[in-house]
């Protein structure tokens, strides 16, 4: 698995740092997401799809 | 039945249809999966209309939600520029408006034809009136404001009439805001943090029209000039925005053996609406565990949710052993707004509140935190202003709703941190 994120999309929601804390984060500044692991290892997998369905800018692609 | 197996269809094709649509294959349908939206465009995103779309920040192209090789990986047996126009439940049937009238044959049914925006009777047809609904609608008004100097009257001050008067006024044009509420989005924020949203669209040089009911439309060689007010007022404009809620889009589920339709597609707790029929996003009416009622959310996260969580539920339904036991779907209900530089966030219910606690952080009016409810408990709480890690912390407050002296401590606890 592969993570991009689009963070001109990013609309701050936080949705994916709440579903994948060890993947997203957010700048302080103004709540664009941070990736912290582009590469997450399988245990994190659905999590990391699931914060990309549910992500509401639709910022975050999974390349599988 | 085709060779390729049994079908899934999936009735619209915005984000809850996608959603659902990307759920199904990823949850390991492999049968067929039909996706029908009435649009001409594959899937594109609803929120960036109001906002990068009409400031022209954003080209239309980027509120796709899926690029074409991502959407093209899924399978889909997509039909664009087409509509659903009857529904069998019996035999889980959908007619399509194409030309052959196609019926299609279903296991299982999403239905995820969102709303459709109401009107004032009287202006179809007459320019310089607009909708905003579609990415059409968005670049009919885009068109407009892209020339400077106009005149804008949006009619409406919920989130949609506001965000969209913020970026006309960003854009310079002259622009009033009007609107049967007495703050703008106050039917959801209340009176205490609408007022202080109609200081902030006041201060960027917006005139409120506030607590007025709109009569009609001027209209003058079929071009609208300007609106008319029921206290006599008339606000002149070449252009007039009219936000004034919507309708879910049901008709192509009425019949003599329809499911409930009285509010949207009534469904229960894992948004099912019949056998076989689940419902996802602004259409779907469904029963809240947590909440104890139903509810239909016309957010954006809840149509990416629901969407994937009705995907789960029907394939549950269809083959239990192979996708395992169906769930409620009981999400924390989110949406943000965005209006000049400020940002909204709500997490739960705040609707309908009898109860409104408004926590002002430090010096500057615009960083708050508020929690609304019922009288004995909370049920939704909103920020302004707050950092990410201070808006994210504000959830559970909405997850697992509890008395106001416990709320209130963990508000604070949270803002201080």
């Amino acid at each position: 698995m592969n993570i991009t994120v689009d963070e001109s999309k990013c609309c701050g929601a936080g949705q994916c740092v709440l579903v994948a804390p060890d993947v997203f984060d957010q700048r302080d500044e103004d709540g664009i997401v941070v990736l912290l692991d582009a590469t997450p290892e399988p245990g994190l997998h659905a999590a990391v799809r699931d914060a990309a369905t549910i992500c509401p800018a639709a910022a975050i692609q999974v390349h599988e | 039945m085709s060779a390729a197996g049994p079908r899934i269809a999936v009735i619209g094709a915005s984000a809850a249809g996608l959603a659902a649509a990307e759920g199904l294959r990823r949850l390991g349908w492999d049968g067929v999966i039909t996706v029908v939206g009435d649009e001409p465009h594959p899937p594109y995103d609803r929120p960036p209309l109001s906002k990068q779309v009409l400031s022209g920040a954003w080209p239309p192209e980027r509120t796709a939600l899926r690029d074409a090789g991502r959407l093209a990986g899924l399978g889909l047996d997509l039909r664009l520029g087409t509509r659903a126009v009857a529904y069998d439940p019996a035999r889980r049937e959908v007619t399509l408006d194409d030309g052959e009238r196609t019926v299609l044959e279903c296991a299982g049914v999403v239905a995820a034809t969102g709303v459709r925006p109401r009107t004032l009777p009287g202006t179809e047809g007459v320019e310089g009136v607009h909708v905003l609904r579609t990415l059409q609608d968005a670049l009919a008004l885009r068109r407009r404001l892209a020339e400077p100097g106009r005149r804008l009257a949006v009619v409406g001050s919920g989130v949609l009439g506001a965000e969209a008067a913020a970026v006309a006024r960003g854009l310079g044009h002259e622009v009033a805001l009007i609107g049967a509420q007495d703050t703008p989005m106050e039917r959801v924020l209340g009176r205490e943090v609408g007022a202080l949203l109609a200081g902030v669209h006041r201060d960027h040089g917006v005139t409120l029209y506030p607590g007025r009911t709109v009569t009609g439309i001027a209209v003058d060689g079929g071009r609208a000039r300007g609106v008319r007010l029921a206290d006599g007022a008339f606000v002149e404009a070449d252009d007039v925005l009219v936000a004034i809620g919507s309708e879910p889009a049901v008709d192509w589920l009425r019949g003599p053996a329809a499911p409930d339709l009285s509010d949207g597609l009534g469904c229960d707790r894992y948004c099912a609406a019949a056998p076989g029929l689940y419902g996802a996003g602004d259409v779907a009416r469904w029963y809240h565990v947590g909440l104890g009622r139903h509810i239909r959310i016309e957010h954006r996260m809840n149509a990416g949710e629901q969407g994937l969580a009705a995907a789960r539920n029907l394939l549950a339904e269809l083959d239990g052993e192979r996708f395992g036991q169906r769930s409620p779907f009981e999400p924390v209900p989110y949406f943000w707004s965005d209006q000049y530089d400020l940002k909204l966030h709500a997490y739960g219910i705040l609707a309908g509140a009898v109860r409104t606690e408004v926590l002002r952080l430090g010096g500057d009016p615009l960083r708050l935190a508020a929690l609304y409810g019922d009288a004995d408990r909370v049920t939704g709480v909103l920020g302004i202003g707050l950092t990410p890690r201070q808006a994210r912390s504000l959830r559970p407050l909405a997850a697992a709703p509890g008395t106001w002296q416990e709320a209130l401590a963990r508000l604070r606890e949270t803002v201080a941190a």
